[in-house]
């Protein structure tokens, strides 16, 4: 039997611009894609969902703070809170962080400069759905571009989150000054996890790295694992 | 009635558009300690009583006009430009 391909909707918000690199870099790891209109109250048959990059609504009043009241946000919170996996890159880990799936938020860049360009960034975790193809320590060259993307928790809850070790990715250069170096973070349970750098742009070494493949593999594994859990 | 929603960065929180405006202003020659930038959010609202047109707004506030990790708001209410 071959192993079956897991299924994975993008949810697609009127300014997203990352949906269809996510879905093609999905897809090259073997997953079925999805893509999901913002508008959909409900979701598809999915293993797992992604909440793309880009502007969603023009990132008015806060990034992510319009987005989190689309209707797709509704099922996506309900499927997290099934225990569903689902990632958010850049404007999706904002979209997250306004939803209250994750917890902190996201100021301009210290250096009030849009960045974009490749970052370094050091694995924290690996016995997570995102990262159990990389190893513990392990530096991951992946792009950013954003201009509010410096991720902000006060001294406090950074520190609880510390604790319970939901810092899974820390940037290992100076990128945009966020509290912890914060790159990458789950939810308490570990099924929801925000990602700044964009895994979906470095699939391939032709591109100037392929790490993101790593992280991004490691959910097609985890959405697998799923699908076989339920046949 | 109408109503103003002020929503400013909180004292702690970094502020780099502030700080922008703030070494711009200096350079233009004017003695300028701390610039902070907030929004303003001008609302033309229905309800007629001042107690729960303030309440209403203070709802709007919480889940979406302000975050409160990161901001604070003043609610300003005007009865007389209904």
């Amino acid at each position: 039997m071959t192993s079956p391909q897991p299924r994975i909707g993008i949810v697609q918000f009127p300014g997203s611009n990352d949906d269809r690199d996510s879905a093609w870099a999905l897809s090259a790891l073997d997953a079925e894609t999805v893509l999901v209109w913002h508008a959909e109250t409900q979701l598809p048959d999915l293993d797992a969902v992604v909440l793309p990059g880009g502007f969603s609504y023009g990132d008015y009043l806060r990034c992510g703070a319009i987005a989190r009241f689309s209707p797709a946000m509704a099922a996506v919170a309900a499927f997290a809170a099934d225990g569903g996996l689902v990632l958010g890159t850049c404007n999706g880990f904002q979209i997250l962080c306004e939803a209250g799936l994750l917890p902190g938020t996201f100021r301009p860049n210290e250096s009030l400069a849009f960045v974009c360009r490749d970052v370094r960034v050091r694995v924290e975790r690996t016995e997570t759905p995102f990262t159990s193809r990389c190893e513990h320590g392990q530096e991951l060259v992946i792009p950013v571009k954003n201009g509010e993307g410096r991720w902000f928790a006060d001294e406090e809850l950074a520190d609880e989150l510390e604790s319970r070790k939901q810092i899974v990715l820390r940037y290992a250069e100076p990128v945009n000054g966020s509290v912890h170096d914060v790159a990458g973070l789950v939810n308490e349970r570990g099924n929801v996890m925000g990602l700044m750098p964009h895994a979906e742009h470095a699939i391939d070494p032709l591109l100037g790295s392929a790490d993101g493949a790593l992280i991004l593999a490691s959910l097609v594994d985890a959405a697998r694992a799923r699908t076989l859990s339920l046949v | 009635m109408r109503a103003t929603v002020l929503v400013r960065p909180k004292a702690g929180i970094l502020d780099p558009q502030g700080q922008a405006v703030e070494s711009s202003l200096r350079q233009l020659g004017f003695a300028v300690g701390e610039a902070r930038i907030g929004k303003v959010v001008d609302l033309v609202i229905d309800e007629t009583d001042a107690t729960a047109a303030r309440a209403e707004v203070e709802r709007m506030c919480a889940q979406l006009l302000a975050n409160p990790l990161i901001e604070s708001y003043e609610i300003e209410l005007d009865e007389v430009d209904g």
